[in-house]
């Protein structure tokens, strides 16, 4: 019963959602009526995802990179690390068919997976994940062991090799913790889009999808309920927040 | 059988000191590795984004799993009640508990933060295998020590039996945590293997008892007293008995990966075409490690040649740390299999070997950590009575006849 | 864990008020006191004494209702605390906690209680400039 009237006040939202989406601007919609209150939690009514689709994504192309640089202030920070020990959210893979030689191109960070491996294995518990499913390192507590960079079976994980400074207020990070994509938290609280896929839209690519997962009338679910989506490396079972299309 | 009495050793002769001076310099020299790196960060080691640990992770892992090990004598004797290795429990004990403290000091000293080891201590994930490791390394010293005191309290000898079994069945469920940590690991084709837990333990045996084995040689032949031809063949006949086990698993190990494709790229690059890791593999373990002192052990002309034994110990010893790495660090730099039947490229280094060089300042701190567990050693015979004073066969071993040269 | 802190903090004010008291009653002395930056205009969001006494209380909880929760409420961030307390200047440059005319370090060095906050936080307003070039240590 209580489910039932969970499901309808989602339609009438999702309805009003998009009444008002034909009265505004697309985008401004959705911060009217989603909007959740700066002082109540993330709850597990939500499931943050993300959809790439990989026919969309340019060889080449580094714009969601640079995004991500500039959004969280990673990138030009370590001046004295190696470039293997400098830290990296996200990255463009290039992939070739062995067989075909068929070329491919995808944007990959963390998968924010819903039973992560990171989280598993961190000691302390400061690897952790929202109950909206954004999968997040807890600094203040992360004694800087690295085995979430062990078990991560997508590499999304960085450790900081050396002091910083003049860090983003939005985006702390520092000496001696692990990092990674944090699916940029700060705007999904004030109801914003990743920045990666901000700039992946504003290049006129579309080739990144974010938004609720649990929600079916969300463009991200409707999508991937039509064409589909595949997870890398599935068999591990990690039903991963971030999905591929044309994989 | 005679009581056995036990004395510390005097230590004042230069020798002694000699000895602690250096396993000193070693230590100093590793703690201020240590500071170096935390002052500056880990941009000072060879260990990268791509490489997560390294030469720290190598020793320390080695140390961690000896330790278990070094408790096989106090063990054979408490649980198995094999009279002959009785005398030297305590200093088997002893050791065990050295070599943990040695190992954990570089594990903790390697951490990116290593001020917050409060925080690890008091917050656990309990689906860890880390945070209950650090209840069973934790646990450990704690049952180790009732153990010991049990054993060197003559009022309390009786007791000791049952502290005996406790650190004996504790002892096989920290190595199995050890092994676990790879063994637990899904994301690396190297790990993610239920053989990693047994294996560890059975590495423990041979590697903590080679250890123990050069240990106990040392402390006899430098403060003079008697050890008997009894006391090392029997030692050495087992080191045998547990290097061939080892054999065992490494074989078990890659046929297992070996018959199932997905895993061919991974063995291909540990056994054949992988540089440093395959000849480690192949001349580190395999060679030095077990071949070279199996032959040692069993060969007619060596067998009862103390110097071929300690020989034997020693590579050994370098055969495990040997191992660790392939394991650690081979098991990294292999690229994570993501996109099956794709070549893989990026600017994160996907796709290919990563490589790792590993620096001073990380190699200090592991050896220092070894030196730490050893000065450790030196100074607890000289203050403890660990130590029996004859361990001649006459005295420990009345029955042992030396075979027919 | 927090209780022992809270008390080894109590035992540093105390320390700490004793030597102020000592050291003021030497005039010469005066110039070892934390100079405190004023904060940008109005009334803190909780009383002087309270938030002396309890401000590592307050960021703590509110670390973890922010990370953990997504709770992003502005009163106890430390985000906020920066936001007033190391405001621009009439130069419009800011300190950095480098610095000891930095809100925090002015008190935090003379107490002589080390702080890693800004290891990973901001020591500055986003939008801020500082006042000098030299690379910000902690």
């Amino acid at each position: 019963m209580k489910q039932d009237t969970d499901m309808n006040r989602r339609r009438f939202l999702g309805q009003a959602a998009a009444a008002a989406g034909l009265a505004v601007a697309p985008g401004v919609m959705l911060y009217e009526v989603q909007a959740r209150p700066a002082g109540e939690a993330a709850t597990s009514k939500q499931r943050w995802g993300m959809l790439i689709d990989t026919t969309k994504c340019e060889v080449g192309c580094n714009d969601c990179v640079t995004a991500c640089k500039t959004e969280n202030g990673w990138g030009a920070s370590e001046t004295k690390s190696s470039t293997e020990q400098q830290a990296q959210w996200i990255r463009k893979v290039k992939l070739t068919d062995k067989q075909t030689g068929h070329v491919q191109s995808l944007p990959l960070m963390c998968q924010h997976c819903e039973t992560p491996p990171c989280v598993d294995v961190c000691p302390t518990g400061a690897s952790m994940k929202r109950a909206d499913g954004i999968v997040l390192v807890d600094k203040h507590i992360c004694i800087g062991c690295r085995y979430c960079m062990m078990a991560c079976p997508y590499k999304a994980r960085s450790f900081i090799h050396e002091s910083l400074s003049g860090q983003k207020a939005h985006a702390p990070r520092g000496l001696g913790t692990v990092e990674s994509c944090t699916l940029c938290v700060h705007r999904v609280d004030k109801d914003g889009t990743p920045a990666c896929v901000e700039s992946c839209n504003a290049k006129g690519h579309k080739a990144m999808y974010f938004g609720d997962l649990n929600d079916p009338n969300s463009e991200i679910s409707k999508r991937l309920k039509e064409f589909g989506g595949q997870q890398i490396r599935a068999d591990l079972g990690l039903n991963t927040g971030v999905r591929y299309q044309g994989l | 059988m005679k009581a056995i009495r036990y004395r510390e050793i005097d230590g004042n002769s230069l020798g002694y000191f000699a000895l602690v001076g250096i396993l000193g310099l070693i230590v100093a020299a590793g703690g201020l590795a240590a500071l170096y790196m935390e002052h500056n960060g880990h941009w000072v080691t060879g260990m990268t984004n791509q490489v997560v640990w390294g030469m720290p992770h190598v020793f320390a892992v080695f140390l961690i799993v000896a330790a278990s090990g070094a408790l096989n004598v106090a063990s054979i004797s408490s649980v198995f009640n094999k009279k002959a290795y009785k005398p030297l429990a305590p200093l088997s004990a002893i050791l065990a508990v050295c070599l943990l403290l040695g190992g954990l000091t570089v594990l903790v000293l390697d951490l990116g933060q290593p001020d917050r080891l409060v925080v690890a201590m008091t917050k656990y994930n309990f689906k860890s295998i880390f945070a209950w490791n650090m209840i069973l390394y934790n646990g450990f010293i704690a049952i180790v020590a009732v153990y010991i005191w049990l054993m060197m309290e003559r009022k309390m000898n009786v007791y000791s039996k049952y502290a005996g079994f406790a650190a004996f069945f504790w002892r096989l469920i920290l190595t199995t945590g050890t092994g676990s940590i790879f063994g637990f690991i899904v994301a690396r084709q190297a790990y993610d293997a239920a053989i990693m837990a047994p294996m560890f333990v059975i590495m423990s045996f041979a590697y903590g008892l080679a250890v123990f084995m050069l240990v106990m040689m040392a402390s006899y032949k430098w403060s003079g007293r008697e050890l008997g031809e009894g006391t090392i063949q029997r030692m050495k006949s087992l080191l045998g008995v547990f290097i061939g086990a080892v054999l065992y698993f490494l074989l078990a190990y890659h046929l297992t990966n070996l018959y199932g494709t997905e895993n061919h790229g991974v063995e291909a690059f540990l056994l054949v075409d992988g540089g440093i890791y395959t000849k480690l593999f192949w001349y580190g373990t395999i060679l030095i490690g077990c071949l070279a002192p199996l032959f040692l052990i069993f060969c007619r002309f060596t067998k009862n040649s103390n110097t071929a034994i300690v020989i034997a110990c020693i590579l050994v010893i370098l055969g495990g740390l040997s191992q660790m790495y392939v394991i650690i660090i081979g098991g990294q730099a292999y690229p994570m299999e993501m996109f099956p039947g794709k070549i893989v490229e990026s600017g994160f280094f996907d796709g290919g070997v990563k490589s790792y060089t590993p620096t001073l300042a990380e190699t200090l701190l592991g050896l220092g950590g070894f030196a730490l567990a050893l000065i450790m050693v030196s100074l607890a015979v000289k203050v403890l009575r660990c130590l029996p004073v004859s361990m001649a066969d006459k005295d420990v071993d009345p029955h042992y006849k030396a075979e027919a040269k | 864990m927090v209780y022992l802190q809270r008390h080894i903090r109590k035992l540093v004010t105390l320390v700490g008020l004793g030597i102020l008291l000592s050291l003021s009653l030497t005039s010469q002395a005066a110039d070892l006191k934390p100079v405190i930056p004023t904060a940008k205009g109005g009334q803190c969001v909780e009383k002087t004494d309270v938030m002396r006494k309890n401000h590592m209380e307050f960021i703590l909880h509110q670390r973890n209702d922010t990370l953990r929760r997504g709770i992003r409420t502005s009163k106890h961030s430390l985000k906020e605390c920066i936001e007033c307390h190391n405001a621009p200047a009439n130069d419009g440059k800011v300190a950095r906690i480098s610095e000891k005319d930095h809100f925090c370090s002015s008190c935090h060095t003379f107490a002589a209680v080390k702080i890693d906050c800004f290891e990973c936080h901001a020591d500055k307003p986003e939008a801020a400039q500082y006042r000098t070039s030299a690379k910000g240590g902690h």
